[in-house]
């Protein structure tokens, strides 16, 4: 393998990791003054600063990786849906509270495993990025799991509510554990993360919570794959479209 | 209400050697029941101001046109609700809770300030409301860090720290457009068109006019007239115009030397009040989407609540249980 | 519609990096001391770290009067730091 496919691949890693970060940061910062209460609010909004900062780190070095004098936004907002890299469960519309909750605690607890397992990497970018991004999932973590425990032993309402959107949400989870070609050769150079290494720290870390929240865990029968592959759900289209209409209807612009 | 050592003349007078004197007032000291309800009034409608200022900018987080610019403008809007809470929570050691002063907003009772009630329907609108309503809030928070109510100035102290910055972050964004393209120049010139006189109304109506303004000078609450506070921001606001090449929507605006200040046109009041009294371009939006939100987050809050017994109840189950055992 | 009760609220403490002691700096409502902490640090600190931060219910804060006591208070009063609400608000007020 040449030096510049291990480059390729390395460049799509990368912005893969980016465009996770980018459409979960989106989709967050749309809770801004709709959150449940004030301080709440306030925090999910953090949360989404979190990410949307992740996402400049990762799509900053995308665009050295990749060697085109692209910057970060050119990456963001000049990619259409089939070439946004990010998995499904990320790019789904942020519901309710529960829903919001429910993905956050899965996501947390697959960062905090991801990125401890990231600081390794052999590549020092990404092991410096996850190293500073470990701290804020870590904190993430706390919250999610304890708006999961609350809700679901809180009242028959809420219980109803987060159940349901586990019960929604799951199906999305299992390509969250399946590298493709390129993560498994980046892996095997020390580089990538092999995420299917993390599925059973996942599963008993998601295991916990739901029994403490009096919660089941859902059917393992269906799946929705495709997001490595920029094959998307009908959620991210929209969400792309809100978020890169200044850019496309006022192109080549400083602002 | 027990017994004080002097009657309600005598502490009324002490109270307003306080003030006088420049000495806080705080939670605790004793005070008269107009002052304190003026300034819950005062402080709560503040709040209510700071949160449903999140919408106009907020709208535009998800549409924002760099990363740097999304990232920025949630921070601010976040910072402004971080504002309302620390108003909030100064308001509530006058003994209103929360949800009180929720449920007033909800019902019309308490305002926030109107300019919220315009639409922010370009991108450049975002700038200017960071360049000018920052801007004005700044001039009118500096003076009220010299309140009389202590957690009220305490409030204002941090707020201060803070909105310097975002004002710099609305005024470099209005920068980048009007040394832009021509279509940008013309979006923030448009959008200056719509803004200049609704930001000049912040400062509410001349001060004769203004029932409330007499007793809150008395007591310090306020600390400038409302006119002397509208002449400042113009005039620090008029050379900031002039370096962007943009050109302010008063023909009646220019500089007179003999006063030392910019004379300017006068307010369309018609317009200050009907806004004021509900019939704004965007009033009653602002309010639903509130109410949407308090209304939504009601099960979460529910849920809290309803956890938080368990755990209690719990917990005295598991106490009484081991004195049993015991 | 009021709700039955409330959040709890907690008053919030900091020392910044550098301060010698915690200033109150205000409070907020939450669910637990936890997640009292866990806002503090978003709402009170823009989670600058190496801030040290303390919170408290309200409820348990006990706090003297002030030095004017003998002729400013009820020496009856002994409610805990916020004033106490004697009454309940009535109808709409003045606005500006």
């Amino acid at each position: 393998m040449t030096k510049n496919s291990g480059n390729e691949h390395l460049f799509r890693y990368v912005l893969a990791l980016g465009d996770d970060a980018m459409v979960l940061g989106q989709g967050l910062s749309d809770w801004c003054s709709r959150g449940p209460y004030l301080e709440e609010d306030l925090a999910l909004a953090n949360v989404a600063l979190d990410y949307l900062g992740r996402a400049r780190m990762f799509y900053d070095y995308a665009a050295q990786l990749e060697g085109k004098g692209r910057n970060e936004d050119d990456l963001a907002f000049f990619r259409d849906s089939r070439e946004y890299r990010n998995y499904l469960l990320h790019e789904l519309p942020h519901g309710d509270f529960a829903y919001t909750m429910a993905r956050q605690l899965m996501v947390d607890i697959y960062s905090v495993e991801y990125l401890t397992a990231l600081i390794k990497s052999s590549d020092e970018t990404l092991s410096a990025i996850a190293q500073r991004t470990l701290k804020e999932s870590q904190y993430h973590l706390r919250r999610s799991r304890t708006w999961v425990v609350r809700l679901g032993d809180g009242t028959e309402e809420s219980h109803r509510r987060i159940q349901t959107a586990f019960d929604e949400l799951w199906g999305y989870t299992h390509e969250l554990f399946e590298p493709d070609e390129g993560e498994k050769t980046l892996a095997a150079e020390g580089i990538a993360v092999d995420c299917s290494t993390i599925k059973d720290a996942w599963d008993r870390a998601v295991n916990g919570v739901l029994a403490e929240a009096t919660l089941t865990r859902p059917d393992e029968d269906w799946a929705v794959r495709g997001g490595r592959k920029g094959i998307h759900t009908e959620s991210l289209g929209p969400m792309l479209a809100e978020m890169q209409y200044m850019q496309r209807a006022y192109p080549g612009l400083e602002w | 209400m027990g017994n004080f050592n002097c009657d309600a003349a005598e502490l009324e007078r002490r109270f307003q050697q306080r003030v006088d004197d420049e000495l806080r007032i705080e939670p605790k000291d004793w005070m008269p029941e107009k002052y304190r309800k003026n300034l819950i009034r005062q402080i709560s409608q503040h709040a209510h101001s700071e949160v449903i200022g999140m919408q106009p900018e907020g709208c535009w987080i998800t549409r924002a046109p760099t990363l740097h610019r999304k990232i920025v403008l949630l921070a601010k809007v976040q910072d402004e609700g971080g504002h309302g809470l620390y108003l909030y929570s100064a308001a509530e050691t006058l003994g209103v809770s929360r949800d009180e002063m929720i449920e007033r907003l909800h019902n019309g009772s308490a305002k926030y300030a109107s300019i919220f009630n315009y639409p922010s329907i370009t991108w450049a609108d975002v700038g200017i409301i960071g360049w000018l309503v920052d801007g004005a809030a700044i001039v009118n928070q500096i003076t009220l860090q010299r309140t009389s109510y202590g957690p009220y100035a305490r409030a204002m102290v941090r707020v201060c720290k803070e909105e310097s910055f975002h004002q710099r972050q609305g005024y470099q964004s209005v920068m980048a457009l009007a040394f832009g393209s021509e279509e940008q120049k013309a979006m923030a010139q448009d959008a200056l068109d719509r803004w200049w006189w609704p930001s000049l109304m912040m400062f509410g109506p001349h001060d004769a006019e203004s029932a409330n303004s007499a007793q809150s000078m008395k007591w310090k609450i306020k600390r400038e007239s409302n006119d002397s506070l509208r002449q400042r921001f113009v005039d620090q606001t008029v050379p900031q115009a002039e370096y962007l090449g943009l050109r302010i929507p008063d023909p009646e605006l220019k500089w007179n030397e003999s006063r030392g200040h910019y004379d300017f046109g006068e307010i369309d009041w018609d317009e200050f009040n009907n806004v004021v009294q509900g019939n704004g371009p965007c009033n009653r939006q602002r309010l639903a989407h509130h109410v949407k939100a308090h209304e939504d987050g009601a099960w979460v809050r529910e849920a809290v609540k309803a956890y938080n017994e368990k755990q209690r109840a719990r917990a005295e189950a598991e106490a009484s249980a081991g004195q049993h055992a015991a | 519609m009021k709700e039955t009760e409330q959040i709890p609220l907690y008053e919030v403490f900091v020392r910044s990096k550098r301060g010698l002691d915690h200033k109150h700096v205000g409070s907020l409502h939450a669910g637990s001391s936890e997640q009292a902490l866990e806002y503090a640090r978003d709402c009170y600190t823009r989670r600058s770290e190496g801030s040290s931060i303390w919170v408290v219910k309200s409820t348990d804060i006990v706090a003297s009067q002030s030095d004017d006591a003998s002729s400013f208070h009820d020496p009856m009063d002994d409610k805990p730091y916020r004033h106490a609400a004697h009454y309940v608000l009535p109808d709409p007020i003045n606005n500006m």
